[in-house]
């Protein structure tokens, strides 16, 4: 818990009032930024795959935001702020993001071979926790990947900027996030759950 | 010859839309031949709208949100730009030349300063659409729903374009208003994105070229044609709202 103790101490919050004086600015960041509070919220959720750390790490992605608002130059907000949140998580739970399960990326197959079941339509049966379970499950730097397309709905482009990746890497990190997800699914329908 | 192997990845570009045409091609050449290349993006396929079928948004706690909200600085009301008037008494006493000097002077600053106050406006527009629920009045993806829903609500008949097959969805289309006048917000949507297209009687018949800003993060494209202001609004990138732009203008030009 090492962002809510930060909250919690006046360090945070006169850091925040020294970039505060300037009330237009306040507001542009406010119309700019609080619309997108729950998207930069589902994204803190899957990063962390916990609603604690989740809530201080997207506390304090506005906090940085605000402070760097400034430095933002046009494009859209959106990805800024999911590249700052990435940060926010790879900075403050760096032991617990990477460390658990964390596996080198060619180490998963590309591919592997359809399962012989033709009921590609099994897919279907799930209902939304479990779907949100089974991607939450993903190891990293594949879960990220997912999330950023299918739940965000960004470009490859956008992606390869938010995780600083060239746009190949996103796209094969994509294809084994998607075959770890559908083998994953697949397990989950045998065993009935 | 593409391989399995390429294929398998690249087939996921294919189903994001990510591919050129030449590749896509190539792709689909190799799946048409390749039944389990074929199984395999059909199950993606299905996966894929599994996913985007099912919500898997979280929705920030509320006391997250106050705690954010209660760390910004309060809105404070913005101080009242200097009166026109006062601006002008400045060039009361000058001669014939300097009163003309001032005329030119006065217009620069009555432009901008409308023009700041009409971007504010519209990006308040576009946000208040997509917080409130309330994006259409007229939700259609038919043009000929959505064009005669106008008449008799504005003093204009706005062109309303079908750019499905190049990648924006019509919504509908909603009565809003810009500087206290009605105007037409056409709504169409790029994968997650919304597009708000505002349009209003311009001051003259002038064609303008298009503009583009960006303001508050979002990228705004404005142009003028046919005696009617168009002003497109998004967070889409710059690229893709000029994309938008360009095809609605030869959409429309095409149905004129």
């Amino acid at each position: 818990m090492m962002l809510a103790g930060r909250r919690r101490s006046g360090r945070a919050r006169s850091a925040m009032a020294g970039n505060a004086y300037d009330p237009e600015r306040a507001r542009r960041f406010r119309d700019a930024a609080l619309p997108h509070l729950d998207e930069v919220y589902t994204l803190a959720r899957y990063l962390l795959r916990n609603a604690t750390d989740a809530d201080d790490a997207v506390q304090e992605c506005y906090l940085r935001a605000l402070r760097h608002f400034d430095t933002f130059r046009g494009g859209t907000v959106r990805p800024w702020l999911f590249a700052i949140l990435r940060n926010v998580c790879n900075a403050g739970y760096a032991q617990r993001r990477f460390a658990d399960q964390d596996i080198a990326e060619d180490a998963v197959p590309i591919w592997s071979e359809t399962p012989e079941t033709p009921e590609a339509h099994l897919l279907r049966h799930r209902d939304e926790q479990s779907i949100r379970d089974l991607v939450s499950a993903l190891p990293e730097p594949f879960r990220e990947a997912l999330v950023l397309r299918e739940v965000h709905d960004l470009s490859y482009r956008e992606i390869a900027e938010i995780v600083a990746a060239p746009v190949g890497t996103v796209m094969s990190r994509l294809a084994r996030a998607r075959s770890m997800l559908r083998a994953a699914w697949m397990a989950a329908e045998e065993k009935g759950q | 010859m593409m391989t399995c192997d390429e294929a398998r990845v690249l087939l996921h570009a294919l189903l994001d839309g990510e591919l050129d045409a030449g590749h896509a091609r190539e792709v689909e050449t190799h799946v048409a031949g390749c039944p389990r290349c074929a199984a395999e993006l059909a199950q993606f396929l299905e996966m894929r709208g599994t996913l985007s079928d099912a919500n898997l948004s979280f929705t920030a706690p509320a006391a997250l949100r106050s705690r954010i909200e209660a760390a910004l600085p309060a809105p404070v009301v913005r101080a009242p730009w200097p009166s026109r008037r006062s601006l002008l008494k400045g060039f009361a006493f000058g001669t014939a030349l300097s009163a003309a000097a001032a005329a030119s002077v006065l217009f620069v600053v009555v432009r901008s300063d409308q023009d700041q106050l009409i971007l504010g406006e519209i990006v308040s527009a576009h946000l208040r659409s997509l917080q409130a629920e309330r994006l259409t009045d007229v939700p259609s993806s038919d043009q000929h729903t959505v064009k005669p829903w106008f008449s008799g609500k504005l003093a204009v008949a706005p062109p309303v374009a079908d750019l499905t097959a190049q990648g924006f969805t019509l919504l509908g289309g909603r009565l809003d208003y810009i500087d206290g006048k009605p105007v037409a917000a056409l709504v169409y949507r790029r994968r997650a994105h919304i597009i708000n297209l505002f349009v209003a009687m311009a001051a003259s018949l002038e064609r303008g070229a298009a503009r583009h800003e960006t303001v508050q993060g979002f990228n705004i494209r404005r142009w003028n044609e046919h005696g009617l202001r168009f002003i497109a609004i998004s967070d889409v990138s710059a690229d893709e709202l000029a994309d938008f732009g360009a095809k609605f203008e030869s959409a429309s030009r095409a149905g004129a």
